[in-house]
C-alpha cells in the first residue's frame, strides 16, 4: 500500500513536471475507467459484505473440516470459489482452518480457489474479457486449486 | 425531483441505494445483523478505496506515456520467458483483490501484451504477492508459504499456456467497460 503510494505519488509529479497537458489526460483516462466500473464494484461489496456476515467464520471452519477427503476438497473448492475474502481475513482464517484439524490439502484448496476464482466477480471479469473466457479462466483456476491441494497436502 | 428518482431507480447505482437504506433502518432497529454486514462492508470498501483509485490514475499515466512498442517488444507474444518473467515481477509486486487486475489486463492487452502473459499476470497478481508473503508464513508456516508459491507458480503459468492455445485462433480482446 505504501508501495503503491509512493509509486503513483512520484509518478504523477513526475509527469506533471515533464508534461502538464499529457498528465491531466491520464488522470483523466484512468478516473474515466475507475468511474466506469464502480457501480459495478460497489454492487460486489455489497453482495460480499451480506454473503460474508450470513455465513459466519466458525460455519466456514465446521464445514471445511468435516471431510479431509475428496469430498472435503470439493467443499473447500466450492467454498472458496464462491466468498470473497480480502487476503488480510484469508490468511489467519486458514490458520484457523489448520488449528482445528483441517487437512493442509484443504486448507490450500481453499485458500488458492479464494484468490483465484471468484464467482461473486464474474460478472466484473466478463465485462472485461466477455463470459466464455471468464468462465474458461475460473474453471483452469478451480482445477489449478485442486491440483495444487493435493500436491501439498503430500508434501506437507 | 421525480426525473431523478427515474433515473436512479434505472441506473446501476439502484442496489447500493437499497442497501444504504436497509443499513440505516437496521441501524435505527438496532438489527444486529445488519449492524456486521456494515461493519463488513466498511472493511470491503476500506480496501479497494485505498488503493484501488491510485491504481487507475497509475494506469492512465502509463496509457499515455508507454508507448505500445516498448511494452509489445518486452511481454508481447513473441516474449519468451523474460516476458512472463516481467509479468509475474509485475504481478507479485503489487496489492490487492482479483478484481484490481483486470484494469491492468486491459492496459497491457493496449499496449500489446502476449495472451499468455495476460493471464499468467492475472494468476501472478491473485495468488503471489510480495507484500502478503511475510503475513502469510506469520500465520501458515515457512514451509507452507513457501510449496504454495512454488506449486501455484508452474500452474498459472500453464493457464496462460492453456488459455494461449485456446484463444489464438479467435479474435481475442480486453474491453474497457462502462
Amino acid at each position: 500500500m505504501v508501495l503503491l503510494l509512493a509509486v503513483s505519488g512520484a509518478s504523477l509529479l513526475l509527469s506533471f513536471v515533464f508534461d502538464r497537458e499529457k498528465t491531466v489526460r491520464g488522470v483523466k483516462k484512468g478516473l474515466k475507467m475507475f468511474l466506469g466500473i464502480l457501480p459495478w464494484l460497489l454492487n460486489i461489496l455489497v453482495i460480499a459484505s451480506v454473503t460474508i456476515s450470513l455465513v459466519p467464520q466458525h460455519t466456514i471452519v465446521r464445514l471445511l473440516g468435516s471431510d479431509s477427503g475428496p469430498v472435503g476438497v470439493l467443499i473447500a473448492a466450492l467454498a472458496g470459489s464462491v466468498a470473497l475474502i480480502p487476503g488480510f481475513v484469508a490468511f489467519p482464517l486458514a490458520s484457523i482452518l489448520l488449528k482445528s484439524g483441517v487437512s493442509y490439502a484443504v486448507t490450500a484448496v481453499f485458500i488458492t480457489t479464494l484468490l483465484m476464482v471468484g464467482i461473486v466477480t464474474l460478472p466484473l471479469e466478463a465485462k472485461y474479457f466477455g463470459i466464455r473466457i471468464a468462465i474458461t479462466r475460473n474453471l483452469l483456476s478451480l482445477v489449478g486449486a485442486v491440483i495444487i491441494g493435493i500436491i501439498i497436502g503430500a508434501l506437507m | 425531483m421525480k426525473n431523478l428518482f427515474k433515473n436512479l431507480v434505472l441506473s446501476e447505482y439502484i442496489l447500493i441505494v437499497l442497501f444504504g437504506i436497509a443499513l440505516l433502518i437496521s441501524r435505527i432497529l438496532n438489527f444486529e445483523t445488519g449492524i456486521t454486514i456494515e461493519h463488513n462492508f466498511w472493511m470491503f470498501i476500506t480496501e479497494m478505496i485505498t488503493f484501488l483509485p491510485l491504481m487507475f490514475v497509475l494506469m492512465g499515466l502509463l496509457d499515455v506515456w508507454i508507448p505500445k512498442e516498448k511494452v509489445e517488444r518486452h511481454i508481447g507474444p513473441g516474449s519468451g520467458i523474460r516476458g512472463m518473467f516481467y509479468v509475474v515481477l509485475l504481478g507479485t509486486l503489487q496489492a490487492g483483490p482479483l478484481y484490481g487486475a483486470f484494469p491492468v489486463a486491459y492496459i497491457l492487452w493496449k499496449k500489446g501484451c502476449g495472451i499468455r502473459n495476460i493471464f499468467i499476470y492475472l494468476g501472478a497478481f491473485s495468488t503471489l504477492k510480495v507484500p502478503m508473503l511475510a503475513f502469510e508464513i506469520g500465520f501458515l508456516g515457512l514451509k507452507f508459504s513457501l510449496l504454495r508459491t512454488l506449486i501455484t507458480l508452474p500452474v498459472f503459468i500453464a493457464i496462460g499456456y492453456i488459455m494461449e492455445f485456446m484463444l489464438r485462433k479467435r479474435n481475442f480482446t480486453v474491453n474497457q467497460p462502462g
